[in-house]
């Protein structure tokens, strides 16, 4: 296992880069993640029209692979139903923690985070912002966002 | 430099020798020499603990305190021995005044729940740093939610350092008991226990000491300290896990209640009347770990094989290189520096986080200890998630020091 597997471009690249940082006011829903293990700390605010996920932001402070997933997770589930977003959360789930996980060529480039599936320690880094996402989408209602 | 003169003031530390007594040591991680650099969170063992408990595995294992038959006698004389070697080895008047327990977490419990619940009130207050692990703050946050006492922390600078002073303008007529850190373990500082000690007993304000951190560096004497209780672990000074130690005063031990009921702790036990056992035992309720007391034993008995004053200098020698390897790295800020420090070293890199700092290196077979380190107070007063900590022991190397700064280098270069 090359650490060039765990550190991919995409991901290094969304790391510098991340996209929808930041926090939409207001919002129609919102969650705080929190990973007491390391501290990361990952806000989302959501737009939701007629079930979809038409607009969605994060905020937060984490470590490159819960950085970058998350600004993977909102590219990838812009535009996505409620339904369709969770859906998702099923195969990345897969992709993280299933060695045996067929390459699945709908997750695009989700699939740069496959190399967190060596790094037990890290599987949670990844999956911080889409815990955090089914949170934001179950409660519909929006709560407190605080950005510090 | 005149070498001869340097000899005369330390003979040379020989590290290549102890560490062949250390097996792990020369394992290979993902292709790579281990460079183990996390020692503040668990040291290593060496084989005089490994074969003392793998003998007592083989041949003399039975419950204590009990059997008249052999084994059941060896097993009381070997775990009896280590209570003596443990007495001896921190300077305890009697062997009545080493409590095994788990570890330095339930030792700081055993002193809330026996000693602090019974006595505080509303109005008392307990006095802490904040510099504390976890374990030396949540345990007198529960008994002050249980008594109605208040907890009252002194701070610390921006080097991570506790000023006497500070603490001593919170010691009131209120404070019942200061409980604080030895050594830091996120930060390394040496805090200055003695006089801290010395200021709580004046004003009747009992005291208790984490040594978690301090009895793997530093000579250990509860005496000269003037402590009342002292807490420490086994893992963290070479021994096993699920062993530490609770030093207490005699005399408060003995006006204190059981913590924990069941066997051995009792002398008669009828429907209608218990009464307890003499200490240490009153505090040593059902079968404790005893292979692991037997292990912690033989940690005592290593330390006192070794060269101390040697190994310490050695310490501090991979200190000041770690301290100048690492500085020398841009955007790199050592978070803690007390003019007194342990060897360890916390640190951030700007633009690299500590978790991917740690897969990086442990990619290059370095372990280090990345994340808040059961301080998070210490966390959010330098506004940082989390560090990186490398904490060195005795074994380590100036080699592996230098593998660790090219290793934080090389992370660097990928990230930013």
């Amino acid at each position: 296992m090359e650490l060039a597997d765990l550190y991919r471009d995409v991901i290094l690249d969304h790391n510098r880069q991340p996209r929808n940082f930041g926090t939409l006011v207001p919002a129609d829903a919102s969650a705080r993640g929190f990973n007491p293990l390391c501290g990361d700390r990952l806000d989302l605010s959501l737009r939701i029209a007629d079930d979809r996920i038409t607009d969605i932001r994060f905020d937060g402070q984490g470590c490159a692979i819960s950085t970058a997933s998350a600004s993977l997770m909102t590219e990838a589930v812009k535009g996505r139903s409620r339904a369709d977003a969770l859906a998702l959360f099923a195969r990345v789930h897969r992709l993280l923690t299933d060695d045996d996980a067929a390459p699945d060529e709908s997750l695009g480039k989700l699939a740069a985070l496959s190399g967190v599936r060596e790094y037990p320690a890290r599987v949670k880094c990844a999956s911080l912002c889409w815990h955090t996402l089914v949170a934001a989408l179950k409660s519909g209602e929006p709560l407190a966002v605080s950005t510090e | 430099m005149n070498s001869n003169a340097l000899r005369e003031v330390h003979a040379p530390f020989d590290f290549t020798a102890v560490r062949r007594q250390f097996p792990i040591l020369s394992r290979e991680i993902r292709g790579k020499p281990l460079a183990y650099l996390d020692n503040g969170a668990s040291a290593q063992r060496p084989l005089a603990v490994i074969e003392a408990v793998d003998a007592y595995e083989r041949r003399h294992h039975a419950n204590i305190h009990r059997g008249v038959h052999t084994l059941s006698q060896e097993a009381t004389g070997l775990f009896e021995r280590a209570r003596d070697r443990l007495a001896a080895f921190i300077g305890a008047r009697s062997r009545n005044e080493i409590i095994f327990v788990r570890g330095t977490t339930e030792g700081i419990n055993l002193v809330a729940q026996s000693w602090a619940r019974p006595l505080l009130h509303p109005g008392d207050e307990v006095l802490i740093t904040h510099l504390e692990h976890h374990a030396n703050i949540v345990p007198w946050q529960m008994v002050c939610e249980q008594t109605g006492a208040t907890l009252v922390v002194a701070p610390m600078d921006e080097h991570g350092e506790v000023h006497a002073e500070a603490v001593e303008a919170l010691m009131t007529p209120r404070t019942r008991l200061f409980a604080c850190a030895h050594v830091s373990n996120a930060l390394g500082t040496v805090l200055p226990v003695r006089r801290l000690m010395a200021s709580a007993r004046e004003r009747g304000i009992v005291t208790l000491l984490d040594g978690a951190q301090a009895v793997p560096h530093l000579s250990v004497d509860v005496q000269s300290l003037g402590c009342d209780f002292y807490a420490f672990s086994g893992h963290k000074m070479f021994g096993p896990t699920g062993i530490g130690v609770l030093y207490g005063r005699e005399a408060l031990l003995e006006r204190m209640p059981p913590w924990q009921g069941g066997g051995d702790m009792i002398l008669t036990v009828s429907f209608e009347k218990t009464t307890y056992n003499a200490l240490p035992h009153k505090f040593e309720a059902g079968t404790p770990n005893i292979s692991g007391a037997v292990g912690l034993g033989a940690a005592v008995d290593f330390f006192a094989s070794l060269d101390l004053p040697a190994a310490h200098a050695h310490e501090e020698a991979l200190l000041a290189h770690a301290h100048r390897v690492l500085g020398d790295i841009p955007q790199l800020r050592v978070i803690g520096t007390a003019a007194h420090k342990v060897s360890l070293v916390s640190f951030i890199v700007t633009g690299v986080h500590p978790h991917d700092l740690g897969t990086i290196l442990d990619a290059d077979g370095i372990a280090i200890r990345t994340g808040h380190h059961c301080a998070m107070p210490v966390m959010e007063y330098f506004r940082v998630p989390a560090t990186a900590r490398a904490s060195f022991a005795f074994y380590n190397t100036f080699e592996e020091i230098d593998r660790l700064a090219a290793s934080v280098r090389h992370a660097r270069q990928l990230f930013v």
